[in-house]
């Protein structure tokens, strides 16, 4: 069905980046006109999830041509699924960064950038045209290297330094697999692409320009052996924007992923067997790397890496059970991976150190910041009947139906290399005897914050904290949800045709 | 950019021809910019060419004549040309969206105007572009020239 309002949750983020742009130098104006931006976004994006969820597929053509030459825009359940949480996230970190960013730091760049950020990636969630989705990309990257060198510190500048050279070498390649593609079919446009690259008679080709599409939104995806940018860079910045970066950047490349394989490379008995492959070491890899950190980010940078694994092997099960699991997945991670970020920028405003050696007491000190933050940590871990759980039960269902034993062995190692690993913080953290404060100079401590800047730091957290409990409590709706988004992927006709066949 | 160390006006260069010649220079490529701004949409030009072009009129007007002369002379700083850009070509964008239309269809009047010709929201959208340009290329000419200058 055609409607020209579904951009309109890129165009609420756009305006506010100019909104905070004309509002340059005036911090609290700023700070203020930003949480005011999302909070109409997250309106919006709730409106449209509902409109879609009742309606069908909505499509726009960018110009006014017509599908495959203009350019398409379409929110199915998946993409407004995905708006939504995305939003609901950029929200969260909105209000913490209000709260949490000093005033020295040159925030008045921060918001805008922020924004156009979150506008990419919204932007990434509603092309229907590979090329129109490249461009979102390059916007996700420009901004978010404007953000991790933000501050402009040796190590900020150390980590954006990896972070943008694989993901430019990323882009090259996805461009790449892009020009194959048009040379192969003639055509952008992916629902147009998904009928013309089952025609192609040179499948080898199509193979390869697959691999190439795995191996560029890998790198942006962090799957092994291409992670290695990942916790190189992510503890560097500002925990706002670690927050931001691990909660969303990393999905937006498993959401294109999901769509992008499911309409036209699978299934493909090679392309399956290597992305299954993949994600067994990405588990293994990724839980192995988060066992031996002692600094809260990389910590949780390293479980971001092993929890792609989840979802790349909900892919490479390529059944309905298992790509619903994928995609229930994405949502809990978005939502837990985000607020671990807050919760260590918390964590270290209060005590001063990212450490977990340094760290300790904060369950004596913080019993109820403590009980908040148990909440996103046993969500993460999956230990029933917390958000975590749901989506692995679907997953190794998934395993056992198509019988990939390896699969369903790496899935249970690399949960309880994740239970260790939340163990040990736990311990460290919240258990063990130690000094909370440690003093330092022109460090403002979180007890002499403003009320309004504590509220800034605790309130998303909780937010996030309680839309965990609904994935969690909800999760026979959350199922359905991404049952039926799981089905629109396996037989992705009905996308195609309401590209296509609408002539309004 | 050669400079003489006897001339005590930091960022200027000291040719009298240049100095001159720039004084003429600098409206006609103004107009010149315009004019490739105006056509853009059908034949070679447009905004981003057409802002390279009035940046570069005021680049050699300030190279020449010192980057005070052509502060006081904008009155404003360029960054601010920027937001009102994109903002510009936003609206361009929204409007067709206000009548029912996909985002970003073009709307054109029936009739041309004397000496501008078609007018529709691609040219606001230009013009957006042309804006965005020469903020863009006078900010970081004016960053470089401070940074020289102390």
């Amino acid at each position: 069905m055609t409607d020209h309002s579904i951009l309109i949750p890129i165009l609420i983020q756009l305006t506010t980046a100019l909104v905070l742009l004309f509002m340059w130098n005036r911090i609290h104006l700023q700070r203020r006109a930003s949480v005011i931006g999302n909070a109409i976004g997250l309106a919006y994006a709730i409106y449209l999830f509902q409109k879609v969820y009742n309606q069908g597929i909505l499509v726009t053509q960018g110009g006014g041509w017509e599908a495959p030459y203009g350019i398409t825009f379409a929110a199915d359940l998946f993409s407004a699924s995905m708006i939504l949480i995305a939003s609901a996230s950029g929200f969260a970190v909105s209000i913490f960064a209000a709260g949490s960013m000093s005033k020295r730091r040159s925030m008045f760049v921060f918001f805008p950038i922020f924004h156009f950020l979150l506008m990419g990636i919204i932007g990434s969630f509603l092309a229907g045209d590979l090329f129109n989705l490249y461009v979102w990309f390059e916007l996700i990257i420009i901004a978010s290297f404007g953000l991790i060198t933000f501050g402009g510190g040796k190590r900020q500048l150390e980590g954006a330094l990896k972070y943008v050279t694989l993901n430019l070498l990323a882009s090259i390649l996805f461009i790449t697999g892009i020009a194959f593609l048009y040379g192969l079919t003639g055509t952008l446009n992916m629902a147009d692409l998904a009928l013309k690259t089952a025609e192609v008679e040179n499948k080898n080709l199509l193979t390869i320009t697959a691999l190439f599409f795995f191996v560029g939104l890998g790198i942006k995806t962090a799957v092994f052996p291409l992670y290695f940018w990942l916790p190189a860079s992510y503890h560097t910045p500002l925990s706002a924007i670690s927050a931001i970066f691990g909660g969303l950047l990393t999905k937006v490349g498993v959401y294109t992923m999901l769509r992008i394989f499911s309409l036209f490379f699978l299934p493909d008995p090679f392309v399956s067997n290597v992305i299954t492959v993949v994600a067994i070491f990405t588990l293994i890899a990724g839980a192995m790397g988060a066992m031996i950190q002692n600094d809260l980010r990389k910590l949780f940078s390293w479980l971001i890496v092993c929890h792609i694994g989840f979802m790349i092997a909900g892919l490479g099960m390529y059944t309905t059970i298992a790509i619903a699991g994928a995609v229930f997945y994405l949502f809990h991670d978005i939502i837990v991976k985000t607020n671990l970020f807050m919760i260590s920028g918390l964590i270290h405003r209060i005590t001063g150190s990212f450490k977990l050696k340094k760290l300790g007491g904060f369950y004596a000190h913080y019993p109820s910041k403590t009980l908040l933050i148990a909440i996103p940590l046993f969500s993460l871990v999956g230990i029933p009947p917390l958000s975590g759980f749901w989506p692995k039960l679907l997953l190794i269902n998934g395993g056992l139906d198509t019988e990939s034993y390896w699969l369903i062995a790496s899935i249970l190692v690399a949960s309880f290399i994740t239970l260790f690993a939340i163990g040990k913080v736990w311990i460290e953290v919240f258990w063990k005897k130690g000094a909370t404060v440690t003093p330092k100079k022109h460090f403002v401590t979180f007890g002499e914050l403003r009320y309004i800047h504590k509220v800034g730091f605790v309130l998303p957290i909780a937010a996030l904290g309680a839309i965990s409990l609904f994935l969690a409590f909800g999760a026979g709706w959350v199922f359905t949800v991404s049952e039926q988004i799981a089905r629109e992927l396996m037989n992705p006709e009905s996308y195609i045709e309401a590209i296509l066949n609408q002539n309004n | 950019m050669h400079r003489n160390n006897d001339d005590n006006q930091s960022g200027q260069m000291t040719t009298l021809i240049l100095r001159t010649a720039s004084t003429y220079l600098m409206p006609l490529l103004l107009l010149f910019s315009i004019f490739i701004l105006i056509r853009g949409h059908y034949e070679p030009g447009g905004g981003f060419v057409g802002g390279l072009i009035a940046s570069i009129a005021l680049v050699v007007y300030g190279y020449a004549n010192g980057l005070k002369r052509i502060k006081s002379f904008l009155q404003f700083h360029p960054g601010g040309l920027i937001p009102t850009g994109v903002t510009l070509a936003m609206l361009s964008g929204i409007a067709p969206m206000f009548l029912g239309k996909p985002f970003m269809t073009g709307l054109w009047l029936d009739q041309q105007l004397p000496i501008i010709g078609h007018v529709g929201t691609a040219l606001f959208f230009d013009t957006g572009v042309y804006l965005v340009v020469v903020g863009t290329t006078l900010t970081i000419i004016f960053s470089i020239g401070e940074e020289i200058d102390s």
